[in-house]
């Protein structure tokens, strides 16, 4: 009886933010024991409607059954009371605490006695879905995967029988991620309903059985996965025919950019995030960076920026040493460093701001006299607009009111647009559709093939083995690899990316 | 999971929405609804009192403008809360709450004072720019400290810039009790009224100090909106990573804006002292510094808003000690009614950012 319902049955749900549109007529269902991806470019309402069923939006109208019951899901507490778990792409735990503790945190439990019995259950459900977790280890001595292991766990033992994962594999090596699908798939077996939010094509084929496409806030298709390919999925999420391979233009130069030198960096509390690397950087080539998050990417495009001092080690550009130098004079000299963080406006963009006065942003200083003249950077600003079909009401509208696309655009358009000899980007795409992530990645072939020397610190190896020329794996702010990216595969890099060889030294 | 415990409870009555964006227009017509309810909640205290609100409202507009002696009384009122509120508005700006404002306009009397006493010889109009500069550098130095701490070891400036005003503070009481103590003054220990040749001169009836307040509003005006240090003031309030990742001297912009903050209010304290006291006594701020952050926090840090906005304030301030003296009211009441104003009117700020939702029936 119970498995004839749907677990959870979205019908005709419509929210909108004042007069933008965010969801619309929206269809969507999983079954119990069914894996449902959610497909979408950016902007197309995904979080959206997931926030809605974790209750912490509510629908305009339209009505939400779980397990064939009408019902209303007023806060976060009613979404957990339902059996609806949802695993945020950025982990919601405390690191000073064990797993267990963060397991059992927020579980309200009768009795004053916090349950002595947690660590039985917890072990019990870890059995049941094949989790590996030591309940006892803190959370800040933890790798990312296992992490996002306790989140599941949390979720699981609130008896969630629903479960919604934002984005899970955005931050895992290619092994953890296998790992975590077949995680997934011994939940489908306990009769788990799972909705997983992915940008990854080849992922979507790989795990899910249906998969619910939007476009533009409305939901424009559910296809079987067994009868689906990237192509077609692609062109449901786009609207239209998409060439799906990156342009690799080749280039000849020989002109030698950047030299460092046995760099070792620390961060603001003095911990070494960068231990005596050195590597090189030619004009006309794209040297990607890959690593597990936190390997030190941040440190290094900082240092190189002249943010972070240097410990020790020198970087030479065209033999001038950098290190000492303020980030004025090296934007100065042609090195812009675009560094997108997760909340994509901390770092390079003013929110509030509108496009002309984040273009302003480098050059304010350059006119004479005590006044900013706002002209160039309106005529670029328009320009850009046009160019990178940036979607704004007007150029003078705050930055963090456009979608996180053109939020993307702005910032990279505009450290292009500096002609840099060295540019450096950092998570150049993250978060973006299809769509624009390729009109980004053309943006920098254009540079590469202008001459200019280019460090892509990226998350999607994929794509980095496609686009790149050499990658450079960082694992504990060491490098445990350079190797050109045609004669390389994806299971190598993970397992420089893990330090299996043991080069880079133990792990902290 | 039981049946009962799915079939969920009801919304809640009441739900407290956020506003995404509010159009200005909309703003002005809530601003004015504010001054409304503000108004009608003064005018059910009046009547509690047993007095009738509109002839006590009539007095308190009348009270302000009523002759010209009136008028200058308010003019005088609103000088150092205009500037002072100025002072505030280029550190909120930058999202450094400086609530020393207070203190930094003692500090600026102080210095003023000095060279008011013992540079008496100079010529009238040099010794008035030396108190003029003397100020400026007073509050600014006043406003540096706490900068310059924040800046290198991260102290949070809200607490750090209000010890500061207690400093000043006793500083005037010292001053007052010792090294400047009026010998004149039998008993009483005071500091001497400045001689004629340091007191501001008058500019249709009151001291010049409103020209300087004018003056400092286009200025503001200016210097925030259009200049390159403006510019980099709103770029480290928005987000100090972003500020670091353009090249900028965060620790520089810092500390130049906050002496640039502190030496406006310390304007606003040469102005006080060498125009409306003559001399220096511990009422110097009287508290128009913490009135100027809640000035400038309601004109929304705009420089022509302010002037309207300390207008307002003003007008309240002197027409309310007319009204209690016209009437034979306690002076509680008249803070007590003022108190009811300003309450409904931030409480307002509430309505600009949030909305209520009430619960709809829905459709199955």
């Amino acid at each position: 009886m119970k498995n004839e319902a749907m677990a959870i049955e979205l019908k005709q749900i419509r929210k909108t933010f004042g007069s933008v549109v965010a969801n619309n007529n929206i269809d969507l269902s999983v079954k119990q024991g069914e894996i449902l991806a959610l497909l979408g470019e950016n902007g197309s309402g995904k979080t959206t409607l997931m926030n809605m069923l974790s209750g912490i939006y509510k629908p305009d109208s339209g009505s939400i059954f779980i397990n064939g019951h009408s019902v209303a899901i007023n806060s976060p507490e009613d979404s957990i009371r339902l059996g609806v778990g949802m695993i945020h792409q950025h982990f919601k735990l405390v690191e000073a605490l064990s797993a267990a503790d963060n397991i059992i945190l927020g579980a309200k439990e009768k009795g004053f006695f916090l349950n002595r019995s947690r660590s039985e259950k917890i072990r019990e459900i870890s059995k049941r879905f094949g989790l590996e977790i030591d309940s006892e280890k803190k959370v800040y001595q933890m790798s990312v995967s296992e992490k996002q292991t306790v989140e599941i766990i949390k979720v699981l033992y609130r008896q969630a029988d629903i479960l919604i994962l934002d984005e899970p594999t955005a931050v895992l090596t290619p092994q953890e991620t296998k790992r975590l699908f077949e995680i997934l798939r011994r939940m489908k077996e306990e009769g788990c309903a799972v909705i997983i939010i992915t940008h990854k094509l080849n992922e979507v084929l790989e795990i899910s059985d249906r998969v619910t496409i939007l476009r533009k806030g409305e939901s424009v298709a559910t296809v079987e996965t067994a009868g689906t390919s990237a192509q077609e999925l692609t062109e449901l999420m786009v609207g239209r025919p998409v060439e799906l391979s990156i342009d690799h233009p080749e280039t000849y130069f020989e002109e030698n950019l950047l030299e460092i030198h046995h760099l070792t960096v620390c961060d603001e509390e003095g911990f070494e995030m960068i231990k005596d690397i050195s590597f090189d950087l030619n004009r006309g080539e794209i040297l990607g960076v890959a690593g597990v998050a936190g390997s030190g990417q941040k440190e290094l495009c900082e240092a190189l920026a002249g943010l972070l001092p240097v410990k020790k080690g020198a970087i030479l550009y065209h033999k001038e040493n950098l290190v000492g130098k303020s980030p004025a004079e090296i934007i100065k000299m042609g090195i812009s460093m675009s560094f997108i963080p997760e909340d994509r406006l901390g770092m390079g963009l003013a929110a509030s701001m509108g496009m002309v006065d984040n273009m302003l942003l480098k050059t304010y200083n350059e006119g004479k006299g005590p006044f900013v003249s706002k002209k160039a950077a309106r005529e670029l600003s328009k320009r850009l607009v046009k160019q990178l079909d940036i979607v704004t009401p007007s150029v003078d509208t705050p930055v963090r009111r456009l979608s996180g696309g053109n939020v993307q655009k702005v910032l990279l358009g505009r450290e292009i647009e500096s002609q840099p000899n060295v540019l450096i980007t950092a998570y150049a795409v993250r978060g973006l559709d299809i769509n624009s992530s390729y009109t980004i990645y053309d943006l920098i072939n254009e540079q590469k093939q202008k001459g200019v020397g280019i460090l892509f610190i990226g998350e999607d190896l994929d794509v980095m083995l496609e686009l790149c020329d050499r990658i450079m794996v960082l694992c504990n702010g060491k490098i445990t690899g350079i190797v050109n990216a045609k004669d390389v595969t994806k299971e190598q890099l993970g397992l420089l990316m893990t330090d299996a060889s043991g080069k880079g030294g133990h792990k902290s | 999971m039981t049946e009962q415990s799915i079939r969920i409870k009801r919304e809640p009555f009441l739900r407290v929405v956020k506003k995404t964006e509010v159009s200005y227009g909309r703003m002005v017509l809530l601003s004015l609804l504010a001054v409304v309810i503000a108004i009608v909640a003064g005018g059910i205290f009046i009547l509690a009192i047993g007095q009738n609100p509109f002839e006590i409202y009539a007095s308190i507009v009348k009270g302000a403008w009523r002759s010209k002696i009136a008028a200058r009384g308010t003019i005088k009122l609103a000088i150092p809360l205009l500037i002072a509120a100025l002072g505030i508005t280029p550190a909120f700006h930058m999202k450094f709450w400086n609530i020393g404002a207070e203190g930094q306009i003692i500090m600026g009397g102080i210095f003023a004072t000095y060279f008011a006493l013992f540079w008496t010889g100079l010529p009238h109009w040099m010794l008035l720019l030396l108190m003029f500069i003397g100020g400026a550098i007073g509050g600014g130095l006043w406003g540096l400290i706490p900068a310059y701490f924040k800046t290198k070891y991260g102290t949070n400036e809200t607490l750090f810039t209000l010890m500061m005003n207690y400093i000043a503070l006793y500083l005037i009481k010292y001053l007052t009790e010792g090294p400047w103590r009026d010998p004149a003054s039998s008993g009483f220990p005071k500091i001497a009224s400045f001689a004629p040749n340091a007191r501001l001169d008058q500019v249709l009836g009151v001291h010049a100090g409103w020209l300087i307040g004018l003056a400092l509003v286009a200025v503001m005006f200016v210097y925030l909106r259009f200049s390159k240090q403006g510019y980099e003031i709103s770029v480290v309030g928005e987000s100090i990573n972003t500020a670091r990742y353009a090249g900028m001297s965060v620790k520089k912009i810092i500390m130049r804006t906050m002496f640039l903050s502190g030496a406006v209010c310390g304007i606003a304290g040469m102005c006080q002292v060498s125009g409306a006291a003559y001399t220096l006594g511990d009422g110097v701020a009287g508290g128009v510094g913490f009135t100027a952050i809640i000035v400038a926090w309601l004109a929304q840090l705009n420089p022509v808003v302010i002037l309207v906005v300390t207008v307002l304030f003003s007008m309240l301030d002197k027409g309310c000690s007319v009204m209690q003296s016209d009437f034979g009211l306690s002076p509680a009441v008249s803070s007590i009614l003022q108190g009811i104003i300003l309450f409904c009117i931030l409480a307002f700020d509430f309505f600009t950012r949030y909305r209520f939702v009430l619960r709809q029936r829905r459709k199955a």
